[in-house]
């Protein structure tokens, strides 16, 4: 298993499009993708629940892979949220 | 014949029946079923075909209003294959033995309200939009036809309000007209009709029982008639005749070159506020932007714009230009457009006062993010660049060293940039009395006719007890006009308008004479223009 955390930069936080291109992005990934905040855990291939996170700007989101290609996956999520949020 | 003020947001004519655009909630009844796999294949099958609408929803909001407004579309359909609303719907149906209908509305609601109860705007939109996907699956299990088939024949839509979803559904040569109780100047159904071409109004209260009606729309006194008689019919009739007459030709100027019978060729370009003005520059057909107002990514906003977010905007107007020239003007801040966290403080006479060029040379770090944010677009187009409210050659020469600093920074990080001509807005006296200095420094001149007759004439352009006397076809501001296109010429440098004054049809003439290069308009005055210029003759 593969984690990293990340600050929200981004002033409208993980809104519908960034959230759309997120759950995109996780869906085409092997492994179990997985996004953490404030304590509350959603897949982050199903889009209802990364956008109930409500994750705004400078909250903290914990991403976590696990599986094959969890490695990839995470440096690929890491640069997607480091460009888009 | 009752008529009904309101306010207009796009100008024309039309004549039709009225059809009462009803969102009305569809009842959903629950009713027991035997067939579970029959119901969740019925469900499945709802599902498809609201995702193929929802594509081509988006393939036509894409043309209409952009990517970044098609997007939710393509969100929708994501939610739409969402594995925890789907399976909570096919647990439903399971589970309790029911329609799909009240599965899909029962679960939609449940996730609307869980979005809904966490209080903030944010999450309430995304209630809304559960909401819509739902009804939509429930509107295609009820069979009830796609809203994008009102009527079989073109009627005048009246509405409460129309969401982007409801206005981009409807098949638009169905519509005549759009009538709405609610709805702003600049709301979705504003800057639709604005790029279909048909008559807007806002504000009209309306009755239900006026359906099916015969009606009027006035589009240029925001007067909509129902019932009109016959005296009125007939005046409207002719007048939509003889618009009708204006765009037909209008149409027949797409894709022609600006020029005079006698060959003369001027640039003809467009002003625009915002990304979204893109499509009506496109629409219109003017060959490039003359001005790119970039306040509105000051205004409206708690804090400065990042460097990113200013470089995504320049970049995608750049592209979408696809090569034509954009001439993005820094930051206009100041005097009548105030932005609370430049904190400007309050000034006796704020058009004379800390504004424009003055801030940024002040306060170069924002004046710096800006010109990065320009110059790594300008990879991505055609792009140049005009500082508004210049008046010494000294401010000219502070700008150019900026600049140099920020093409150094980009060329140490490796950040590749495109060739940006550099050009000052003449719109101070002082201005025009030193171009034949200036002219030495830029590449063009672009004249701000509104501030520079507020600024010839001494006339406050705020104040409406001296309307009266503002007079921007004053002598005096055509002869600066001339001292600027001449003092340009002399040292290679182009000279254009983009103040009102160039969308002025009763000086095109006089412009085309004096030998200005270009004219900046606003995107629905481009064909009027170019219609006066191919039949100017400069020699007469």
């Amino acid at each position: 298993m593969k984690e990293f955390t990340y600050t929200i930069t981004d002033a409208q936080g993980i809104h519908a499009r960034p959230a759309g291109q997120l759950v995109k992005l996780a869906a085409g990934m092997g492994c179990n993708i997985t996004i953490t905040k404030d304590g509350r855990t959603v897949d982050a291939k199903r889009i209802m629940g990364v956008m109930s996170l409500g994750a705004k700007q400078g909250h903290t989101v914990t991403i976590q892979a696990d599986g094959e290609g969890e490695a990839e996956a995470i440096e690929a999520l890491e640069t997607f949220m480091k460009e888009n949020l | 014949m009752e008529a009904l003020n309101g306010k207009s947001v796009f100008g024309g004519i039309a004549i039709g029946k009225i059809k009462i655009f009803d969102k009305g909630e569809s009842v959903v009844k629950r009713t027991r079923v035997e067939d579970i796999q029959a119901e969740i294949t019925r469900f499945e099958d709802a599902k498809e075909t609201a995702k193929e609408q929802l594509g081509a929803l988006y393939d036509k909001a894409l043309i209409e209003v952009g990517e970044v407004n098609a997007m939710i579309f393509e969100v929708h359909q994501m939610m739409l294959d969402d594995l925890d609303y789907v399976e909570a719907i096919r647990h439903m149906i399971e589970g309790q033995n029911v329609n799909a209908e009240f599965a899909v509305a029962t679960v939609g609601d449940n996730f609307a309200e869980m979005f809904a109860a966490m209080d903030d705007d944010y999450m309430k939109a995304r209630a809304a939009d559960v909401k819509d996907i739902s009804d939509r699956v429930v509107a295609i299990l009820q069979g009830k036809q796609d809203i994008g088939v009102l009527s079989d024949e073109p009627v005048i839509i009246v509405a409460d309000d129309l969401a982007p979803s409801e206005t981009v559904l409807i098949d638009k040569s169905m519509v005549l007209a759009f009538v709405t109780r609610h709805g702003s100047t600049n709301s979705h159904t504003a800057i639709l009709a604005r790029t279909m071409n048909i008559p807007a109004l806002i504000g009209i209260d309306y009755s239900d029982d006026m359906d099916g009606k015969q009606a009027i729309v006035n589009g240029y006194d925001g007067i909509f008639y129902v019932d009109p008689e016959a005296s009125v019919l007939k005046e409207f009739q002719e007048k939509q005749k003889d618009d009708l007459d204006k765009k037909r030709l209008l149409l027949e100027l797409k894709g022609k070159e600006d020029v005079t019978i006698d060959d003369k060729r001027i640039h003809l370009y467009a002003n625009i506020g915002s990304v979204a003005d893109v499509a009506a520059v496109l629409a219109n057909d003017a060959t490039g932007i003359g001005l790119f107002r970039s306040e509105f990514l000051y205004l409206g906003t708690k804090n400065y714009p990042t460097e990113d977010e200013q470089f995504a905007a320049y970049k995608t107007v750049a592209e979408n230009m696809g090569g034509k020239k954009v001439i993005i003007r820094t930051l206009d801040i100041g005097a009548d457009k105030q932005v609370d966290y430049f904190q400007l403080g309050k000034e006796d006479n704020p058009a004379m006062g800390y504004r424009a060029i003055r801030i940024c040379l002040n306060e170069p770090a924002i004046f710096k993010t800006q010109l990065r944010a320009i110059y790594r677009a300008s990879y991505y187009g055609n792009i140049s660049i005009m500082y508004p409210m210049i008046i010494s050659v000294n401010e000219v020469r502070q700008i150019k060293a900026i600049v140099e600093e920020v093409k150094d920074e980009l060329d140490a990080q490796k950040i590749p940039y495109g060739e940006v001509e550099q050009g000052i807005m003449i719109e101070t006296p002082a201005a025009v009395m030193i171009s034949d200095l200036l002219a030495k420094e830029v590449d063009f001149f672009s004249i701000g006719t509104n501030d520079l007759t507020q600024y010839t004439l001494a006339i406050d352009r705020q104040n409406p007890k001296l309307d009266s006397i503002y007079d921007s076809h004053h002598e005096a501001v055509l002869r600066m006009i001339r001292m600027v296109v001449e003092n340009g010429h002399k040292e290679n440098c182009w000279v254009g308008i983009c103040g009102e004054l160039g969308a002025d049809i009763s000086l095109t003439k006089t412009f085309l004479k004096m030998g200005l290069d270009e004219l900046s308009v606003s995107p629905s005055m481009v064909l009027k223009i170019r219609e006066v210029i191919r039949n100017t003759d400069t020699t007469k």
